[in-house]
């Protein structure tokens, strides 16, 4: 579907993309993730066709991307913006017509999408009339509207309570499952657990990591484990010694004994979880022994940290 | 419909639907019929008091003579000056010396209940010195005196005749000055409100954010052309709405205002022109006849679109590139400040230009982009030679081209900064940019 192929680009003084390459599949959900000026908005505006690359391309469909796939996407920038003293439907059908829809079809449109986000009364207020809230829904609106085949939201979340929050993500999921790719960029790792099925994390203009999110999750959770006892937590620890590079005490058990502690350790490489199991069977009761996947958060910022 | 046009249909209903829009658009010209027309007006209607003016003639000569006007009326006073006065029979009265035809100098009194008319006082004046003077000379008791007197009299008229224009469609040089200070005054005016219009319309859309959205779909060079066309259609729209209330007002409401004896004569000079001898105010009626015909007015309102125009490209780019490139107004005012000295500066030329519409400092100023809308405005008006004014739309319409170019250069990369207040150094430095 889109192909970003060893893009670069430098400002002035400093360098936004050092040959970021991505693939992004058709359909499903890419997140692209990365801390602050990481790079992902220029990535972003790069593959909007707003600016152009120093070195690299980027491939639509195969094909080198040019202004007339600008048709075919839809973009919700970071910083969410509409004309404020234009009526909310006026301005609506305005930006679906630069996407290339004629009038008629897009009033048509706009008017089933606002009965759908019950706001059809919005249609003959102007945007300053809206609280910030009400803007975002019909900024959603405008991306969406012109059914385009690729969607870029850049930080979808921020600036969004926790029910329109919802709401979004629903949607997202809806357009996912009507056939759209979505690409969009996030610090909220959860909705990157529960929505993405691939991502790319940006790290100080360089991309550190690419890949199926099950796929990397069960990667970096090798040799991971949780588990569930009674009994000494260090006296496990000196038992197991060299086979494990670290472990975590996550909760302690409680006096009458009815929670057990709980832990998490990885394993050496080379050293098998029977044997951890036989030692810890000796040394405390155990009650479970999980493989347990690290989180995205948790991946995210080891990935920077060794990237650094 | 493309995106270009789509952008400048939005800038355009935008700006033409909004009340202040309208207002302006109908009052202005209104306003400055009222302030041409005013002081006609005031004359028709507050005409002075009639005055009832007694006379004392100690020399028993000059009364006879004295003829009352609609301004006044003399009377010879059958009772005492004081209770004529205290009856309100008379306003007041003079008083004149019995040796006035023989001493060289007299002095006559005027007695008034109240402040004496300024009129009253001159006309007084010169009526009875020309009544002495008259008396004088009969008093020498030459031959055929009236008849003399008659071919004396000088009636002396000055009719500028253009060499180099065709008779009849030259202006005087004062109605001209007057023309090109109005024309320069309303390009000037435009320049600066429509080409800060375009400014701060850039600096709240990438305030508003709402840029990064539109660009996304309008390639930038697009939107700053989409915005600058138009808004350019904005002010097209205004001057010509303007154009043609003035010119309706100097169509229909000029032959009703007018006394028709005027009328009559300006219609005899728009069809066979007339000989200047032979009437009194052939200037005026020569200059309401120009300025009133619509052909005339078509003729200036269409240079002046075309300096507009081409005025507000290239300076609107200019403004385009300033707003694009900082975050609020109040950052803006540095580099606003290059762009507003040549318009200031041609403004302020334009006074002196007017009067002296083909010094050599004229042509060149009117040669420069930057100078020449506002100058020329200043000289057309006179009748210059038609190569300058081709000559210099072509230099003003080349440079905008090269102007669109460099403002686009800065516009595209101005657009993504946030934070920074640029300088000139940083706008050449974006210039370069890939």
């Amino acid at each position: 579907m889109l192909k970003v192929d060893k893009v670069s680009k430098s400002f002035s003084n400093h360098q936004a993309l050092t040959d970021v390459s991505m693939d992004v599949p058709q359909g499903g959900i890419y997140g692209l993730l990365g801390p602050n000026g990481a790079g992902k908005t220029t990535l972003i505006r790069i593959i909007n066709h707003i600016t152009a690359p120093d070195s690299g391309q980027v491939f639509f469909d195969g094909h080198p991307l040019t202004q007339k796939d600008i048709v075919n996407i839809g973009y919700l920038p970071e910083e969410r913006g509409l004309y404020k003293k234009m009526k909310v439907g006026e301005q609506a059908v305005f930006f679906a017509r630069l996407k290339g829809m004629s009038k008629s079809d897009a009033v048509r449109e706009l008017k089933k999408w606002f009965e759908k986000f019950d706001i059809s009364s919005w249609w003959d207020r102007k945007i300053e009339e809206l609280s910030k809230g009400m803007a975002q829904k019909v900024q959603f609106i405008v991306t969406v509207l012109h059914e385009p085949r690729l969607l870029i939201f850049d930080e979808p979340f921020s600036g969004f309570d926790p029910i329109n929050a919802n709401v979004l993500k629903e949607e997202m999921l809806r357009l996912k499952e009507q056939g759209a790719t979505l690409i969009f960029s996030t610090h909220n790792m959860s909705s990157v657990e529960t929505l993405c099925d691939n991502i790319t994390l940006i790290n100080k203009s360089r991309n550190i990591l690419s890949g199926n999110v099950e796929r990397i999750r069960r990667e970096h959770g090798k040799g991971r484990f949780s588990m569930a006892f009674h009994g000494d937590y260090n006296q496990l620890l000196q038992n197991l010694g060299e086979r494990i590079v670290f472990s975590e005490l996550k909760s302690l058990e409680t006096p009458d004994g009815l929670v057990p502690n709980n832990a998490v350790i990885k394993l050496q490489y080379d050293v098998s979880f029977k044997e951890v199991i036989d030692i810890a069977n000796n040394t405390v009761e155990l009650e479970s022994f999980n493989r347990a996947l690290p989180s995205m958060d948790e991946i995210f910022i080891n990935a920077v940290k060794e990237s650094e | 419909m493309s995106n270009l046009s789509l952008v400048i249909q939005r800038e355009y209903l935008e700006r033409v639907r909004k009340k202040s829009f309208i207002i302006t658009t109908i009052l202005m010209p209104v306003l400055m019929l009222v302030l041409m027309f005013a002081p006609v007006m005031i004359m028709m209607f507050n005409k002075p008091d009639h005055n009832v003016i007694g006379v004392i003639d100690n020399s028993g000569k000059i009364y006879e003579q004295l003829k009352s006007t609609s301004l006044y009326d003399f009377v010879i006073l059958d009772e005492p000056a004081d209770s004529a006065i205290a009856h309100q029979t008379i306003n007041g009265y003079i008083v004149i010396p019995a040796d006035i035809l023989d001493a060289p100098s007299s002095n006559i009194r005027l007695l008034m209940n109240g402040a004496v008319p300024v009129e009253l006082e001159s006309n007084l004046k010169e009526h009875i010195s020309s009544i002495v003077e008259n008396k004088r000379l009969l008093g020498y008791n030459i031959e055929n005196l009236p008849e003399i007197l008659e071919k004396v009299k000088a009636n002396i008229n000055i009719t500028e005749v253009r060499l180099d224009k065709e008779e009849g469609e030259s202006l005087s040089s004062s109605v001209s000055f007057i023309i090109s200070i109005i024309m320069a005054f309303i390009l000037y005016m435009f320049l600066l409100m429509y080409g800060q219009m375009v400014m701060t319309s850039i600096i709240e859309e990438k305030n508003n954010r709402v840029l990064e959205l539109v660009v996304s779909s309008v390639k930038p060079m697009q939107l700053m052309m989409g915005k600058i066309a138009g808004i350019g259609l904005v002010a097209i729209t205004q001057i010509v709405l303007w154009g043609v209330i003035l010119g309706a007002v100097a169509a229909l409401v000029m032959p009703a205002v007018l006394p028709a004896d005027m009328m009559n004569l300006i219609v005899e000079q728009r069809t066979h022109g007339l000989d200047p001898s032979m009437i009194d105010n052939y200037d005026m009626i020569n200059s309401i006849s120009t300025l009133s015909s619509v052909s005339y007015i078509i003729t200036m309102f269409v240079w002046l679109i075309l300096f507009l125009i081409g005025g507000f490209l290239l300076y609107a780019s200019m403004f385009a590139a300033v707003g694009s490139s900082v975050d609020n107004v109040q950052d803006a005012s540095q580099l606003n400040g290059f762009i507003l000295m040549p318009i200031i500066l041609a403004f302020v030329f334009t006074t002196s230009i007017a009067n002296a519409p083909n010094s050599t400092l004229a042509i060149w100023l009117s040669m420069i982009p930057f100078t020449s809308p506002m100058i020329m405005m200043a000289r057309i008006s006179f009748g210059i030679d038609m190569w300058q004014i081709w000559v210099s739309l072509a230099i003003l319409y080349a440079s905008f081209i090269g102007m669109v170019w460099v403002a686009g250069k800065i516009y595209r990369i101005g657009i993504f900064m946030y934070g920074k207040k640029p300088n000139i150094k940083d706008l050449a430095k974006w210039i370069r940019y890939k």
